[in-house]
């Protein structure tokens, strides 16, 4: 018996799904390819170092690369104890409480709290309630209490990879949970959470609604020298360049190039944290 | 034996630090909340919130007793941008899960999982400036307007950004549905296509909604973008080729400069608690949502 017409696949489906799906692989070669195309002509190695110079129209952003890895330093510094802390407490430590079903819960909506909210937070805490002022300081704080549920998230995931009979044997020995902790589960899980770590950072870095209130400067004329100073970063420094100039399109290959710069800060970290996920995972098989 | 004490004394140490950076989480979001609440309440003081929820302008000015601040204009473009938004990435992202999940082979998910991860590390100013150079010129030429930075051009960017997240819950879902009920219905003479439609999509069903409803928190809660794409005109929005302010783009360019604890000031702190509210309420529907179909399993 042949087959009814209806019942013949075909290849309509798969054609309308495969369009789509690179319709969404074609944004992101077309996103990238514009801002390095565009932003390839401003590039240069005096770009990376030199000051800006005549109202942002000339020289350089190595100011605003400075910002960004000191404010990316003071995220780190402030998140990792904490975030590596909790992740502990929860895979380690914590049976199922109602204090521990309430920290989870907390963890999965500050995950979801949009970020310019942090940034009235660490405007109304940090800036204003501690007095550090628009500062390096609030604004890598504010940065590390959004990185604290992503990176919370990865690390437990890491720590969950660790077989317990590891544990168990180290127990066994007479090890202590902290000793326990230290030298056997962290060390195994270190792969793990460098990725995580280096994957929340990667966001962070590309933050600009948190830093807007609370230290990020248009021009500085020098990179910070203490925490409490206010610093230049790249994200802000294209907001500032595509919006907020008085001659826009006179910067406009500078805010292409800060574009470029950017996108290729944050992939070289993603790239980083994948390379070693990669590694981890052929060194375990 | 003094060694042992010392041991057991930084093993109860370590213990309590690590509790504590879990009771700090919670103290964050405590935080959030009572510095949203406190603000707001000290705005209702001076504004009554039947003004602020009935007015339809949005207009503070400095110290005269002129200043509107009314919630709507602002919340209706904030809703207008991300209803387009989900339009847009709603088909999108749901047919690229499916095809992820049910058609690509091993060597082509491969490639197509980390441009996903890719498009999703983004930063969102890098998106902002996408919509201002690219989009915006292709809105302008495309429906004959003066500019493109309106509400079209946000749905188009926000579509973008919540992609990512549609499409890796979705596909997640889609991959959870269990091979039998796909053999069976293949082994009833179903064609794959019709599989797909009527077994495979309605079984992953709660986990896609799920995913949406991420996706649109991440889109409801979205500043850079918007910001810089939506070309931020106070008037109560008519349509998508309207220029909007939406909430968090308010906030953004408001709070820069305004005197603190004005009326103004806690003016920002109200509008960011409805904001808060929002995207709180979308984020417990969909762990709700997600937690039933954990159950069903």
């Amino acid at each position: 018996m042949k087959p009814t017409a209806s019942r013949q696949e075909s290849p309509a489906p798969y054609l309308w799904l495969l369009a789509g799906t690179l319709l969404v692989c074609l944004f992101l070669f077309n996103i990238l390819f514009f801002i390095f195309y565009r932003g390839f002509p401003a590039l240069s190695f005096d770009f990376l170092i030199q000051y800006p110079t005549e109202g942002m129209t000339q020289g350089g952003i190595l100011p605003a690369i400075v910002g960004t890895v000191l404010l990316t330093l003071m995220t780190a510094v402030v998140a990792l104890p904490f975030g590596i802390g909790c992740a502990i407490y929860l895979n380690e430590y914590a049976q199922d409480t109602w204090l521990t079903r309430s920290i989870r819960a907390a963890i999965r909506n500050l995950a979801g709290v949009p970020s310019i909210i942090f940034g009235l937070f660490g405007l109304a805490l940090f800036v204003q309630g501690l007095q550090f002022g628009t500062s390096l300081l609030s604004a890598g704080l504010t940065l590390g209490l959004l990185s604290l549920p992503y990176l919370i998230t990865t690390t437990e995931e890491a720590l969950k990879t660790v077989p317990n009979a590891m544990r168990e044997g180290a127990l066994a020995l007479g090890a202590t949970q902290f000793e326990t902790i230290r030298d056997i589960v962290l060390p195994q899980a270190i792969p793990g959470i460098a990725t995580g770590t280096i994957l929340s950072l990667s966001r962070a870095a590309g933050e600009t609604a948190p830093i807007l209130f609370t230290g990020a400067a248009f021009f500085i004329t020098d990179v910070p020298r203490n925490p409490k100073e206010e610093f230049m970063a790249l994200p802000y420094h294209l907001y500032m360049l595509s919006t907020q100039h008085q001659s826009i399109e006179l910067v406009r290959p500078f805010a292409y190039g800060t574009a470029a710069v950017l996108i290729t800060l944050v992939f070289l970290l993603n790239l980083t944290a994948i390379i070693i996920r990669k590694r981890y995972r052929t060194h375990h098989q | 034996m003094n060694k042992t004490k010392a041991r057991v004394r930084i093993n109860k140490l370590f213990r309590f630090l690590f509790q504590f950076s879990g009771l700090l989480c919670i103290s964050i979001l405590l935080g959030i909340f009572g510095m949203l609440c406190y603000n707001t309440i000290a705005f209702f003081t001076k504004i009554s919130p039947i003004d602020f929820i009935t007015a339809t302008q949005w207009a503070p000015s400095s110290g005269g007793d002129t200043s509107t601040y009314g919630l709507l204009p602002l919340l209706v473009s904030t809703l207008l941008v991300t209803s387009g938004s989900m339009v847009l990435a709603i088909p999108l992202g749901i047919g690229t899960a499916l095809f992820m999940s049910e058609y690509a082979g091993a060597g082509m998910k491969q490639w197509l999982k980390p441009t996903i991860e890719m498009l999703a590390a983004i930063p969102s100013v890098v998106i902002g400036f996408v919509g201002i150079t690219i989009v915006s010129p292709l809105i302008s030429a495309l429906f004959g307007l003066p500019n493109g930075l309106n509400a079209l051009n946000g749905s188009v960017l926000l579509a973008i950004m919540a992609l990512p997240t549609i499409i890796t819950i979705s596909e997640d879902a889609i991959h959870a549905v269990p091979q039998s009920l796909k053999e069976a219905s293949l082994g009833l003479g179903a064609t794959y296509w019709q599989t797909l439609r009527g077994v495979v999509l309605p079984a992953a069903a709660p986990g896609i909604i799920a995913a949406v409803m991420l996706g649109m928190g991440r889109a409801i809660g979205e500043t850079m973008t918007v910001l810089m794409a939506t070309g931020n005109t106070l008037a109560f929005p008519k349509g998508f080729f309207d220029s909007i302010r939406t909430i968090t783009a308010t906030i953004a360019i408001e709070m820069g400069e305004v005197p603190y604890q004005t009326t103004h000031y806690y003016a920002l702190f109200a509008i960011a608690f409805v904001l808060f509210i929002i995207t709180m309420l979308v984020n417990i529907l969909a762990e709700h949502i997600a937690n039933r179909i954990r159950q069903f399993q």
